[in-house]
């Protein structure tokens, strides 16, 4: 029988972990809402992050702050690069089309990385060392307090962004009404690569972030993207706290299906949640009409 | 001002218009009247570039539109209040204004200058001052044309598109919209294109009018003389329909 500490323990780490979910799950979200397609490549932007750090760490000899810096810039542009050359040439195409094209260019980034830094795991030092803290009878490690404040901070900067500038109302507003947006003088062009610009560099500030408790390697993407877009999914793909809390949900039971069943099951879990949110609440959990999208 | 030189749109492979020419003078207000789907969203669609002419010419100020998008034509001073208004549902109502004068904001605009806009959209419409908190979505229809018309002029417009301003509005709203448009034209000098279905209301406040039909146009009189046409009275303005029948 498992004790309340170390049920707490579980809640914290899943916590931790699920907040870098919703990291990558509002990436998915801000790209959907723009575009109307499911972005497959988001897991690629989040490898990139951690495996980019690696890089200017060790072989650029970078200190840590410009390091991640560098390593998001560089994600970023491969955002926009993505967006230019396989997304915008093919505007009118289906959704379907552009979906399956994403999944082609996450192949495509995670081959050229596993060509060009092999298949290692490679491990990022913690931004401030591994001195456990203690939280009631359980201990979090300052790399959990480093992922809950800069999701945080992330989450607050993308509020302000889409809630009080122009031009973020202008991407909400594209989400909302791409023919009206022109109408007003949007370049709803502009916009898509906007969102895409900003979900790559979200995207692999999550994976900087959790690098360091998980380690990284050419192919962490592909788990870290789905269990993003699960959290989407159950946030009813808002861009805003439906997704926030998607990820939480996930990262927590997660972590408590790990650890009371079995370690075995913990991607099962996340799936096991999609399905279930799938058959019985496709909108998501927390939609209600046409509330939060961004 | 705008001169459409013979130009022909496709929706795909229907030809919506054919040859079609008009024009507008500073200051004017000129009404395009037609039946359903004679292609009167379409005129307006295709001075806006939202769907741009195959052949033929737009000129605004003697500038080409055809070959920009829909932003530069904003850009130029042409906004387009769309057929069913249009207006970003899940925003405020002081967001969708805000937005009207997006390309303001991005062209460095002193916000103070945009501010002040904002306050004459108010004194205009007091009732969208009242509800600038609210979500576009929850208002009533004619404030959402209000609305529309609002988010428009925020980009300080000298050509006015206003597409089916009355549709679906109760007869004392109409009344009121339409006045705001002879508002707009008396105070501003906003030149203004008006497409409608309700051919008696918007004839009554323009200068000229054109008519419609299978898109061509078939006539091109002072708004006066097509409220007397025996033609348009019975074909678009429900009158007179038993002399004519009996003829």
């Amino acid at each position: 029988m498992a004790s309340s500490d170390q049920i707490l323990q579980y809640c914290l780490s899943g916590l931790s972990t699920g907040a870098i979910y919703a990291l990558i799950g509002i990436g998915f979200a801000i790209i959907y809402n723009s575009t109307g397609i499911i972005n497959f490549a988001q897991g690629e932007f989040v490898m990139l992050g951690g495996m980019l750090t690696v890089f200017f760490l060790s072989v650029a000899v970078l200190p840590l702050p410009a390091a991640v810096t560098a390593a998001v810039l560089v994600a970023t542009l491969v955002g926009v690069i993505f967006e230019r050359l396989a997304i915008r040439p093919l505007k009118d195409a289906q959704p379907i089309t552009l979906i399956i094209i994403t999944i082609g260019g996450s192949i495509l980034i995670r081959g050229i990385v596993m060509l060009v830094w092999g298949k290692d795991t490679h491990a990022l030092p913690a931004f401030s060392g591994n001195e456990p803290l203690f939280v009631g009878g359980a201990t979090i490690l300052p790399q959990h307090l480093w992922i809950f404040v800069i999701t945080v901070l992330i989450i607050a900067a993308n509020r302000l962004y889409f809630h009080h500038s122009i031009s973020g109302k202008a991407m909400r507003a594209c989400s909302y009404n791409a023919r009206a947006s022109r109408l007003v003088g949007i370049d709803v062009k502009r916009m898509v690569l906007f969102s895409f610009a900003i979900s790559a560099a979200m995207g692999s500030m999550a994976g900087i972030i959790i690098a360091p408790l998980t380690m990284t390697s050419y192919d962490v993407g592909v788990m870290l993207g789905l269990k993003g877009f699960c959290a989407a999914i159950i946030g009813g793909m808002s861009s805003g706290i439906g997704t926030v809390f998607g990820g939480l949900i996930v990262g927590v039971l997660e972590s408590l299906g790990a650890g009371l069943v079995s370690s075995g099951y913990k991607d099962a879990i996340a799936f096991f949640i999609l399905l279930i949110i799938l058959f019985l609440r496709p909108q998501g959990l927390f939609r209600k009409g046409e509330t939060e999208r961004v | 001002m705008l001169r459409v030189k013979n130009i022909n749109t496709y929706y795909g492979k229907v030809h919506a218009l054919k040859n079609v020419s008009l024009h507008l003078n500073r200051g004017e207000i000129v009404a395009l009247i037609g039946a359903n789907g004679a292609g009167k969203t379409t005129v307006l669609n295709s001075i806006s570039a939202l769907t741009p002419p195959a052949s033929g010419e737009v000129l605004f100020e003697n500038e080409p539109l055809g070959v920009m998008g829909a932003d530069k034509v904003v850009r130029l001073g042409i906004s387009q209040v769309p057929e069913g208004r249009q207006i970003f549902k899940p925003l405020s109502v002081e967001d969708n204004l805000e937005l009207g004068a997006y390309l303001r904001y991005r062209g460095r605009e002193g916000k103070d200058a945009i501010r002040k806009d904002l306050e004459g959209i108010y004194e205009l419409f007091p009732r969208l001052l009242e509800r600038k908190r609210q979500i576009a979505g929850t208002l009533s229809g004619g404030e959402q044309q209000m609305l529309a018309i609002g988010r428009a002029l925020m980009a300080r417009p000298k050509l006015m598109l206003l597409d089916e301003p009355s549709m679906g509005l109760a007869p004392l709203v109409v009344q009121e919209i339409f006045r705001v448009i002879e508002t707009l034209r008396a105070e501003q000098g906003t030149t203004i294109l008006l497409v409608e279905q309700n051919a008696k209301a918007a004839l009554k406040i323009a200068d000229r009018g054109y008519v419609l039909e299978t898109g061509k146009i078939i006539l091109e009189e002072k708004a006066t003389e097509l409220l007397n046409n025996r033609e348009v009275q019975r074909a678009y303005l429900g009158k007179d329909k038993k002399e004519i029948w009996e003829r």
